[in-house]
């Protein structure tokens, strides 16, 4: 009897676990109660702001992205610090299309041309960016892009067994390489001012109250969904072959399983869902440029999980909401102290909670649950 | 082979969604001898580890092969199992597989099971999980990610648990086992894959006398419907099990034949003894 991916036996067991159970609730909590507490005034005690409400919603963007790299990291071994390239990459196409939207508003008023592009006496539109007037080729793009990079980026890695530390050192040259390119004027991606002042998303205004919620609401959907798929494959056969690669890599080979094909699937899936992350970031911020791609950001991401708790994806979500918010503090407090803050954050969790924040309460519980998926 | 058939075939190969029928077939042997090696040379920078070394392992047999350190043993383990592919000489499983023609996974698929010297099993999964992964049946992405264990597979499990006497520790974490138990759980996941011919490296190395003896009835069970080849040091636990032992020195055979003989042997004894 084959269990199809979606009988209840195996929902059960996605669902067995008690961060997973918190995590849910929490955020389905949060995407009920920001877009309606957004509704009061913001004189109130408990109203928030639309700022506020953006802010959150940039927060599960990174989440998100967080995930994708628990994906890789704490359940494969991949140590992947290029993953804010796919984040970024993601974000361009997004950018992009919201570039087109503008249309005749721009400062020079081409229908055609995003003012970069007239600034630069381009005449007509690079190849590359037709298409991206409509949403659904932007959308596909924010997939494909990511995803096809991871693929071709992961078999060549992979196939010739790049592992360990030398594979993070080439995944931040690859974040290091794109940020150059996207750094050029002539790439056509707007050089180093990136992307920006947007207008429209979907023939309504970016900055419409309605258009924030809704974006915002979509930023947690992604989550959950982004969560529930990384789950399903987690706790999947499939899943416990990708542990199993990371614990002895060898053994899992001799035992008949195409390590390196397994690892570009879960690379490529993860690439998908920064690319993801991303596409939702970039409306809520207003903004995309090369800086995303610096290398610095996919470390920071990486930091992220490790202060969560890798391995739990609800422990990478944890990082990234309490890193971020601590950023987002302290660069407004005491500027110069953040980079401190954050090199003892992440010194204190190596040394002291290997298992990150989410690991102090959890018991070592959870792992019974998959074991159970045999028998099931 | 025109361009369909390749890019299709080169699509398998890298995302390995080819159809369990596609896989190498496992090793005829209808002449009644599963491994031929012939002749296989490796050298690493100049080093000769295997020397035109020429064995072969007949269908059903537990051979032994015994030799001091840097004799080519472990090198010969990884040519076999595609780990290493040798400069010279050839490597048959059965008449019809050629095993340097192929990868370590599907080596393992076709039907060569190897245990490594130091157990390695997967300490953060369960026992039940350990063999759950080694089970035989497709090991593509797609169907591992979509299907669970069809209930002839949870049989050979539960066999495989009682065989290896783990059945009461199901569900502990593999790396809480003791050391002899890890041992067990490896060979395990060994049968767990039907081979034909199982390759066991220092099965006993670190065991207690009483599970040193129960390593050996586990191994003599298993001779008749495995062919088993085991690289042991210990020559009290390679007397208790041996009917053919094999010599190695220098990367080829020095001699071959029952434990009594190949001690009687002059050439082994100046080997071991330096007589």
């Amino acid at each position: 009897m084959n269990q199809s991916p979606v009988s209840s036996p195996l929902l059960k067991i996605m669902l067995a676990d008690r961060g997973t159970q918190i995590f849910l609730v929490l955020l389905a909590v949060l995407t009920i109660a920001v877009p309606l507490l957004h509704t009061l005034p913001e004189s109130s005690a408990l109203g928030v702001s639309g700022y506020t409400m953006t802010l959150i919603g940039k927060y599960l963007t990174y989440a998100l992205l967080a995930i994708a790299v628990d994906l890789v990291w704490g359940y494969c071994g991949i140590l992947s610090l290029g993953h804010a390239a796919f984040f970024a990459l993601g974000g361009y196409a997004m950018g992009m299309y919201l570039m087109r939207q503008i249309g005749t508003r721009g400062v020079y008023g081409d229908p055609i041309l995003p003012d970069f592009m007239v600034f630069l006496n381009w005449k007509e539109l690079p190849w590359f960016w037709s298409g991206f007037d409509m949403f659904w080729f932007a959308a596909l793009m924010v997939i494909v892009v990511p995803g096809l990079l991871a693929l071709i980026f992961g078999w060549l890695a992979f196939r010739s067994r790049v592992t360990g530390v030398y594979l993070s050192i080439i995944t931040q040259a690859l974040t290091y390489a794109l940020m150059l390119a996207f750094f050029r004027n002539d790439m056509g991606f707007g050089g180093n001012n990136g992307l920006t002042d947007f207008k429209d998303i979907l023939g309504v205004s970016i900055n419409a109250p309605g258009t924030r919620v809704t974006l915002f609401i979509a930023s947690c959907l992604a989550l959950a969904l982004g969560y529930l798929a990384c789950r399903y494959i987690t706790v999947s056969r499939a899943g416990r072959v990708v542990q199993a690669i990371r614990d002895a890599e060898m053994r899992t080979r001799f035992l008949g399983y195409r390590v390196e094909t397994y690892k570009l699937w879960i690379f490529a899936f993860s690439a998908v869902l920064a690319g993801i992350a991303g596409a939702l970031y970039v409306p809520q911020v207003g903004i995309i440029n090369p800086s995303e791609f610096q290398p610095i950001n996919s470390i920071e991401v990486v930091i992220w999980v490790a202060v969560g708790g890798r391995g739990t994806l609800y422990g990478a979500v944890a990082g990234a909401l309490l890193v971020n918010y601590a950023k987002s503090y302290f660069t407004a407090a005491l500027p110069e102290f953040w980079l401190y803050a954050l090199g003892a954050l992440f010194i204190t969790v190596t040394l002291f909670l290997p298992r990150g924040v989410t690991g102090v309460g959890a018991k070592s519980a959870s792992k019974a649950a998959p074991a159970k998926a045999v028998t099931a | 082979m025109n361009a369909a058939t390749a890019i299709r075939q080169g699509w398998k190969k890298v995302f390995g969604t080819g159809a369990a029928s596609e896989r190498p077939p496992p090793g005829d042997t209808s002449h009644g001898t599963i491994l031929y090696l012939e002749d296989i040379s490796v050298s690493f920078d100049g080093f000769k580890a295997l020397n035109a070394l020429t064995l072969y392992i007949d269908v059903g047999e537990l051979r032994c092969i015994i030799g001091p350190n840097g004799a080519g043993k472990t090198t010969m383990m990884d040519v076999i199992t595609g780990k290493t592919r040798p400069d010279k000489g050839s490597a048959w499983f059965g008449i019809t597989t050629d095993l340097l023609t192929l990868t370590e996974p599907e080596i393992a698929v076709a039907g060569i099971g190897r245990k490594f010297q130091k157990p390695t099993v997967f300490e953060q999964h369960s026992v039940l999980e350990n063999l759950e992964l080694a089970v035989a049946g497709d090991k593509t992405v797609w169907p591992t990610l979509s299907t669970g264990l069809n209930p002839t597979q949870r049989e050979r499990i539960d066999e495989v648990m009682t065989t290896i006497q783990l059945q009461d520790r199901r569900d502990m974490r593999a790396g809480m086992l003791s050391h002899g138990q890890k041992q067990w759980l490896e060979i395990g996941m060994l049968l767990m894959q039907d081979p034909q011919l199982l390759l066991v490296d220092e099965p006993v190395a670190g065991m207690t006398p009483q599970e040193v003896e129960r390593t050996a009835e586990l191994l003599l069970s298993l001779a008749g419907k495995h062919s088993v080849v085991v690289v042991e040091h210990d020559m009290n636990f390679v007397r208790s099990i041996a009917k053919k032992v094999t010599v190695l020195h220098e990367g080829h055979v020095l001699a071959e034949g029952s434990m009594d003989e190949v001690q009687a042997d002059p050439k082994v004894k100046e080997v071991y003894l330096g007589e």
